[in-house]
């Protein structure tokens, strides 16, 4: 453990991070929550004790809360709103041809 | 000793390790540094409950009259429990000591397991498939620990030696031919005990080595626990554990 040696893994002073569980395969990871580890290793093993204790996924990702870039609440009227009236971006407008079953 | 009666010793024994180590664990439940930390220990020591029960089961099924999982684990006084004194050891309120004690145990266990799995005894053999996996886990556990605290800073690799050396006189019992029958062992029911000593030594010794701690040379403890010889903190748990039970006969909720 080369970097190891200046850890510091005192009460309190662990970092925060956020996990990720796919239930199984072929669906994606989902939020599931966050806890407190002194490093990505032991929280991946603190996850599966908190998240997988009755059986809920088959992958787990960690990732530090800190590392996470997050759109802001105030940001949200410029992100979010000049999608609401664009109504062409939904493939509404077609007609699906008849004899056509899975579309 | 008939051979029934050893395989009841050996199957005791084994259950005893599993439950008195998951009563002791369970202490650390809203103990340990962090809450993600009460879980995992909880977890390990629900697992080695889980344990217990299968075995302690078992070996009241092969008792005429049977006795119940409830029984042995209750009703039996001190003397009756068969358990290594390294089980039933105080953690002091210590982290580095109850992850030393871990990375003994699973490691141990795990070796233990992994050869029972092919038991003659399919009880036994059964057991053992289950819990190997939970005790490869545990290890993981502790080894992540222990080379997180041996190499970490000066207290926690002081703390974590100290932890060690403390709990290695205890190892040795392990490892006690005279738990196992040597019929039991002729006959594949049984793990030789003194056939673990080697790959036991290897695997810690390596953990040990990596987390910077020295591995210790000092002497054995003198010990009992299979010949139901145990010390004074034994008679604590059992009344902790047993207090309930036996206040209330036949309680159930």
């Amino acid at each position: 453990m080369s970097e190891g040696a200046a850890r510091r893994i005192a009460r309190g002073d662990w970092p925060l991070f956020e996990v990720f569980v796919r239930a199984k395969r072929g669906l994606s990871h989902v939020h599931v929550g966050s806890l407190h580890a002194p490093d990505a290793e032991m929280a991946l093993r603190n996850a599966r004790d908190i998240y997988t204790r009755r059986q809920e996924g088959v992958s787990l990702w960690v990732v530090r809360a800190a590392d996470i870039t997050a759109s802001s609440p105030e940001e949200k009227d410029a992100f979010f709103d000049p999608a609401a009236d664009k109504i062409y971006r939904h493939p509404t407008f077609y007609d699906i041809p008849e004899g056509v079953e899975h579309l | 000793m008939t051979s029934s009666e050893a395989l009841v010793r050996y199957v005791l024994a084994l259950g005893d390790d599993a439950l008195i180590a998951a009563q002791r664990m369970g202490e650390w439940i809203a103990r340990a540094p962090q809450i993600e930390e009460d879980v995992a220990l909880g977890n390990i020591a629900l697992d080695l409950l889980g344990q217990g029960r299968m075995l302690l089961t078992y070996a009241g099924s092969l008792q005429d009259p049977a006795l119940t999982e409830d029984d042995l684990a209750y009703f039996r006084d001190e003397r009756g429990f068969l358990n290594v004194q390294l089980v039933e050891r105080e953690h002091g309120g210590d982290f580095g000591v109850a992850i030393a004690r871990l990375l003994f145990l699973s490691t141990y266990l795990h070796e233990l397991y992994g050869r029972l799995v092919d038991s003659t005894d399919p009880t036994l053999a059964a057991v053992a498939a289950k819990a190997v996996k939970e005790v490869a886990y545990h290890h993981d556990h502790a080894r992540m620990w222990a080379l997180r605290l041996g190499d970490g800073t000066e207290l926690s690799h002081a703390r974590m030696q100290a932890a060690v050396d403390a709990e290695w006189p205890y190892v040795e019992e392990l490892f006690d031919a005279s738990h196992a029958d040597e019929a039991l062992v002729r006959d594949g029911v049984a793990v030789d005990p003194g056939a673990l000593r080697q790959p036991w030594t290897r695997r810690v010794t390596e953990v040990l080595t990596e987390a910077t701690l020295t591995v210790p040379t000092v002497e054995a403890a003198v010990t009992g626990g299979r010949r139901g010889i145990h010390s004074t903190r034994m008679g604590y748990l059992l009344a902790e554990m047993q207090h309930i039970a036996r206040s209330h006969p036949g309680a159930t909720w």
